[in-house]
């Protein structure tokens, strides 16, 4: 009865964790990107800590308080910093429009579960079935990465595509060693760094964070 | 009871009741708001008075024109007499989902064509942009009822709300609350509800529903604005059986029929009452971005269908 309840909430916290990704879509203002991208990470963090729980293992849970910091924490509070700095960045004119993104991912969705169909044949418990979510939630980070202008929504696509990846690892693995854990939080966190500097310069340099206005190279 | 004479009453039930369900939306906000309101049965007092006089139509209006209201009220009342509303029974074959959404967008169809044939400029506004609406909202709703339909292994309404009542911990998954929101959201855009279209106004500019009747006058209006009350009911009481089927009736036994009518009406009533209450609080979305609207819904929708056949 009780692993049924686990992985019923397992596949809750799934769905709402699509979900975010779905909202990340839809909304155009940062503020509620960045609440969107803290709630998915608490989210990933949930699910983190049911697979952990069931695994009764001490490791995993300290991976799971890991990217509950990381990534319901430190990754928001920079975002938002970058926010203030430049609190312009509302994104007016995606190269699709938030219709047609949505319906997109849509389509996405239902080609991560395609692809992910060997992985959930195999699977033997809830959470490998709920492995193409992740896959799901990578491919609507790349496309949010490859339609949005500013420079803050490509962080946050850049940043759900990773949210997309740590779920995979969770949900097939059913746990990431903390060595591995620790390298690619300390790249994320890296990269949304250095996104933050290039962020800054840009708006220092130009008065504006759209990439697609760097057309040449200056001295 | 013999299923026929279930039937006609279901939908003598629904037709007397849709207006009243009407007259609900319309007090319930001016309740709100602080004013008095009409009572809840003038839309009754209103289609007696139009019902009694001549309709008109424009000199170049074709048949199109004369037969959309009769095609609009003829598809509800088939979808209201043999939809499980009182009693989920398969009555004749029962009711299929891709029959019922069939119908309904039958009359949407009809009374588009309707707004274009007048020839004017809001009927024909209106009539487009009540299709790119519907264009949206039917596989929504096809999609949401689907997720519930794999559950049952069958797409006949009538034995999804039966299954639903009778084992609803078989049917009944986290997933269902996703294809709740999607048919809500569809059943808000399909009546042309706050959100998508204003009821109340008279603004051509805003208008969907209103724009394509502009030019329906006396019987004509009274049965388009019936048929369209008809409409809420029969989609307000789809969403109540189809999410929260308790008091349907399984058998044909009288007593078990009234108990289900009167559980019926307080369902809709109750729906309709959260409706026009939610309206208050939110404001009409622009027109472009009602796609956006139901392209979220229709993925809410798709989210729900794959969970129910795949996760759960």
């Amino acid at each position: 009865m009780s692993h049924d309840v686990s992985s019923q909430l397992l596949n809750l916290a799934c769905g709402l964790f699509l979900l975010t990704a779905l909202g990340v879509l839809w909304r155009r203002q940062v503020s509620a990107l960045v609440s969107l991208l803290t709630l998915q990470g608490a989210l990933l963090t949930t699910i983190a800590v049911l697979l952990a729980a069931e695994h009764h293992s001490a490791a995993a849970l300290a991976v799971a308080a890991g990217i509950g910091i990381l990534k319901a924490g430190i990754v928001p509070w920079m975002l938002r910093r970058v926010h203030r700095l430049v609190p312009d960045a509302r994104e007016t004119r995606p190269l699709v429009n938030i219709s047609a993104s949505i319906l997109a991912a849509a389509g996405l969705t239902l080609l991560g579960y395609a692809a992910a169909r060997p992985l959930v044949a195999a699977a033997s418990s809830a959470s490998g079935r709920a492995t193409p979510v992740g896959l799901a939630v990578v491919l609507i980070g790349f496309f949010l990465a490859a339609t949005r202008q500013r420079a803050i929504s490509q962080i946050i696509g850049v940043l759900l595509i990773d949210n997309g990846i740590a779920a995979v690892a969770f949900l097939a693995t059913g746990g990431v060693p903390l060595v591995v854990e620790l390298g690619v939080s300390a790249d994320l966190a890296l990269a949304v760094l250095v996104l933050q500097i290039l962020t800054n310069r840009l708006h220092a340099t130009f008065g504006s964070t759209d990439l697609d206005e760097l057309r040449e190279l200056h001295d | 009871m013999t299923p026929w004479l279930v039937a006609v009453a279901q939908a003598a039930l629904l037709a007397l009741a849709a207006p009243l369900v009407v007259g609900v939306t319309r007090a319930v906000p001016a309740r709100l708001a602080g004013r008095a309101g009409g009572r809840i049965a003038q839309p009754w007092r209103d289609l007696c008075k139009q019902l009694r006089k001549q309709p008109t139509s424009p000199a170049d209006a074709s048949m199109f024109f004369v037969a959309a209201p009769a095609v609009m009220m003829a598809t509800s009342l088939i979808v209201a007499a043999t939809g499980p509303f009182i009693a989920a029974t398969s009555l004749f074959g029962g009711a299929d989902l891709i029959v019922v959404v069939g119908l309904l967008l039958l009359g949407t169809v009809a009374l588009a064509l309707a707004g274009l044939d007048t020839g004017t400029a809001f009927g024909g506004m209106g009539a487009s942009r009540a299709m790119v609406i519907a264009a949206l909202v039917e596989p929504t709703l096809l999609l949401a009822v689907f997720a519930l339909s794999f559950r049952v292994g069958s797409t006949d309404l009538s034995r999804i709300v039966a299954a639903g009542a009778t084992e609803p911990a078989r049917v009944f998954t986290p997933a269902s609350l996703l294809a709740a929101a999607a048919l809500a959201i569809a059943t808000l855009a399909e009546t042309g509800r706050i959100p998508v279209d204003n009821p109340a106004t008279h603004l051509e500019l805003t208008m969907v529903h209103e724009a394509m009747v502009l030019e329906y006058s006396g019987r004509d209006l009274a049965l388009v604005e019936w048929a369209a009350a008809l409409r809420l009911s029969i989609l307000l009481g789809l969403l109540a059986n189809l999410f929260a089927p308790w008091g349907v009736a399984t058998s044909l036994d009288p007593m078990w029929l009234a108990v289900g009518a009167a559980v019926f009406i307080g369902k809709v009533c109750g729906l309709a009452a959260l409706l026009s209450a939610g309206e208050v609080w939110t404001a009409k979305l622009r027109l472009f971005r009602v796609p956006e609207l139901l392209a979220g819904s229709f993925f809410l929708g798709l989210l729900a269908v794959l969970a129910s056949a795949i996760l759960a």
